[in-house]
């Protein structure tokens, strides 16, 4: 595993870097926030994201995609995280995405993939429940046997962009008992789909999330990914790299925190000296450097490991993801403090890191669980 | 890369055609080793023998150049070397400051006459080096120091304290800043110099640490005269040559705790010891110690992987990032927060001094933990870090 990028990844890097700084200022986050846009996101910088074969990254050739793997998507994702970007890059290219890849049959690749590499079909996966927490197996929602297919019915929570989705995943019980690793099957719905409802939920970071109530919803063994009682471990997979995606996306928002914080030092004068040059916030932020630097090695090695399908992937995936946890926690509390009173207004961009780094750190398992994870996975 | 591969399996061939028998697969840790010099100790007489063997090769110093006694290896085959040397659980035939701070300081900064009289002898480890930086009254603001050294003809005379001079008992030179221009600027009165040890009016006086063990020791110099010559540049000119020598001392720390040796077993350390500790069982039955365990397990694995990253950056052409500022820092936090884990996970067995009632292991294991209580202070602090990196790679005003 080598842990530099390859010089077609750093070019890569900076011309996301530059795209983004150009066409996705926080400005725009926060315009979408204070409009209540019923979409969240733009349709033409997700056009225009396809058009530069982003969204195609981890997809194969055949279907538009670029063949590329996660250690491109990780540099990508960085730098969208850098301001905050709203793009459905988690829930359609990474979670519903990689659940049609790794679990759909020929004919369900070809009718989804193409579609969703160009830009015009976004997908969300539905796993998460109330009772669920960060357990992938926790799934209660019952998918019963009618006829020659199902009928689901169930609850699922904070649907990453199922409002704009056009099909969404959906991991129902087919057997067994909510925690069972086995008996959970995974479907691919039409969002208009009779009896399944959407009702959009606001969370913190202003993301688009919702609901998806399932109220006997149909589905025949076509609409199955993957074998029948056997989504729990494909579910894993998927989570696994959705996680990583994540990591990447905090990645780019604790480092922008952090640029912003260090230039406020250097600028922000009090006591007639600029307050950078307080030892107490000196060693606070070299703290923080030190994280995200620890940070960007976890992630890529993750990337890495996914890409290279190592053996140590899912521990390499919870050491980033409990680590990024950590770090975006630790510098957007160091941010806003560091901003003082400014950064406690609405009106401040700084604000917004500190929602998003909680949002991240609460999303597919939280420092304390990924450790947990970890020491089983290591067998203590 | 071809080549490479090629150099590795004739290293590999090599090192099992010419290391000693006994030495093929006995280390165990990173910090055995030989530190050669008048008053070498041996563990074995194979291990004199290596060294012998090696230094004829150029290997105790593979990167340096051949007419200083080196290897003449490339950074990439240096390293490689070391990696099948790790491999095979071979003990490095030479360790020491010699090799590690003022061999590249001189590499960089000494004259024709210091290279060929110094660098030779430190390959074939005939003379062991100490490092004289801090004084009483001179730690953290190292560039305070007072031990002064006054012109007489060709020579200085030195006189003055250095303290946490490790292992000075056990060597024959050493490396010292000394002042010989009190006015002004204090890093402008500082001269790097090199002392032979043997020299009338020097002495030493170990130092006992809290652990027990006495690795340091104050050394004082009564009117001890130098030959000019031995100045590293110019009078006056010290400070530039001490922070280039730290340089080498932080990226050897960091080395030394960085995981870079080879790991004992497959799996957790902590965990194994847990096992004998708090019972068998999976999981572990104190969860409180187990996140513990995978919290320390999973930032040396973090660590690890940034070293790592800078090393794969270097060796594809780029500088030493910014990265490698933290590494004394982290790396030293971390074997400390590893050392207080292992205590309490041990329990009231990691309470022992000595005697009956403790086995060899848990009483090493407590000492190993009072010792590594230093590695935050020594060579430049945890805050002195913190300040470096705040200053040179944050660029926050003084």
């Amino acid at each position: 595993m080598n842990l530099a990028l390859t010089d077609d990844q750093e070019l890569l890097a900076k011309t996301a870097a530059d795209f983004v700084a150009e066409h996705s200022p926080v400005a725009r986050m926060r315009k979408l926030r204070d409009t209540k846009d019923p979409l969240g996101f733009s349709r033409e910088l997700w056009r225009e994201m396809a058009g530069l074969g982003w969204v195609g990254i981890p997809f194969p050739e055949w279907a538009g995609g670029a063949g590329l793997g996660f250690a491109e998507l990780a540099v990508v994702l960085e730098a969208l995280g850098r301001n905050l970007a709203p793009e459905p890059f988690l829930s359609s290219v990474l979670l519903g995405g990689q659940a049609v890849l790794l679990g759909g049959s020929e004919p369900q690749q070809k009718a989804v993939l193409p579609d969703l590499c160009s830009g015009s079909r976004l997908l969300a996966l539905a796993f998460q429940e109330e009772s669920s927490r960060y357990d992938v197996h926790r799934v209660a929602t019952r998918a019963t046997l009618q006829g020659g297919g199902w009928r689901i019915v169930g609850r699922k929570i904070q649907v990453l962009d199922a409002q704009v989705a056009d099909e969404i995943v959906v991991a129902a019980r087919t057997e067994g008992a909510a925690g069972d690793a086995t008996g959970i099957t995974l479907f691919l719905l039409r969002a208009g789909a009779p009896g399944l409802h959407r009702v959009p939920q606001h969370r913190i970071d202003s993301r688009n999330a919702a609901i998806v109530q399932l109220e006997g919803v149909e589905a025949t063994r076509a609409d199955v990914l993957g074998e029948v009682g056997q989504g729990g471990a494909l579910l894993e997979k998927v989570v696994d790299r959705a996680t990583l995606g994540l990591c990447a996306e905090t990645l780019g928002l604790m480092s922008e925190a952090f640029d912003r914080t260090l230039f406020y030092l250097k600028t922000r004068v009090q006591f007639g000296v600029p307050i950078g040059s307080f030892q107490a916030l000196k060693h606070r932020a070299a703290r923080c450097f030190i994280e995200i630097e620890l940070s960007r090695s976890a992630t890529l090695a993750a990337a890495r490991a996914l890409d290279e399908g190592s053996d140590e992937a899912q521990k390499l995936v919870s050491v980033a993801k409990a680590r990024c946890s950590d770090a975006a926690i630790l510098v957007s509390n160091e941010a806003l403090q560091m901003h003082g009173g400014i950064g406690m207004t609405d009106e401040h961009d700084i604000g917004f890191y500190l929602k998003r780094a909680r949002v991240a750190e609460l999303s597919f398992g939280d420092a304390a669980w990924h450790r947990d994870r970890y020491a089983r996975l290591e067998g203590f | 890369m071809a080549d490479l591969e090629t150099f590795r399996t004739e290293v590999h061939a090599w090192l099992l055609a010419h290391a000693p028998q006994s030495l093929v697969g006995s280390m165990l840790s990173n910090d055995e080793g030989t530190w050669g010099g008048r008053k070498a100790v041996y563990p074995n007489p194979d291990a004199k023998r290596w060294l012998e063997i090696m230094a004829e090769r150029g290997w105790t110093a593979p990167a340096w150049p051949r007419e200083y006694g080196g290897g003449g290896l490339s950074a990439d085959e240096a390293k490689l070397l070391q990696q099948e040397m790790a491999k095979l659980r071979i003990p490095p035939p030479l360790v020491g400051f010699g090799l590690t701070m003022i061999g590249p300081t001189l590499l960089q900064y000494g004259t024709e006459k210091q290279k060929r009289e110094h660098l030779p002898a430190i390959c074939r480890g005939e003379i062991r080096w100490c490092q004289g930086y801090s004084e009483p009254d001179a730690g953290s603001d190292l560039a305070s120091l007072k031990t002064r050294a006054v012109l007489d003809g060709d020579h200085l005379v030195v006189t003055g304290e250095k303290v946490w001079t490790s292992y000075a008992d056990k060597c024959d030179w050493i490396f010292a800043l000394v002042r010989t221009d009190p006015k002004g600027k204090k890093q402008e009165g500082i001269t790097f110099l090199l002392i032979d040890m043997a020299s009338p009016g020097v002495s030493v006086k170990p130092v006992l640490l809290i652990s027990g063990a006495s690795p340091f020791c104050e050394t004082y110099f009564d009117g001890v005269r130098v030959p000019v010559e031995n100045v590293v540049t110019k009078l006056n000119a010290g400070w530039t040559v001490a922070k280039a020598l730290l340089g080498h001392e932080r990226s050897m720390i960091a080395d030394v705790f960085g995981g870079g040796g080879p790991r004992k077993a497959k799996g957790s350390a902590l965990a194994a010891l847990a096992r004998k500790h708090l019972g068998a069982g999976e999981p572990l039955p104190d969860p409180v110690l187990r996140d513990q365990i995978a919290q320390a397990e999973m930032d040396t694995k973090c660590f690890s992987l940034t070293v790592q990253r800078s090393s794969d950056g270097m060796k594809s052409g780029h500088k030493p990032g910014a990265e490698t500022s933290m590494f004394k820092y982290y790396a030293t936090e971390l074997n400390e927060r590893r050392y207080e884990l292992m205590v309490r996970i041990a329990g009231p067995q990691g309470l022992g001094w000595e005697g009956e009632g403790f086995e060899p292991d848990e009483l090493g294991l407590t000492r190993a933990w009072l010792r590594s209580r230093g590695n935050s202070i020594e060579g430049g602090t945890s805050e002195i870090q913190l300040n470096v990196i705040a200053k040179r790679v944050l660029g926050l005003p003084d």
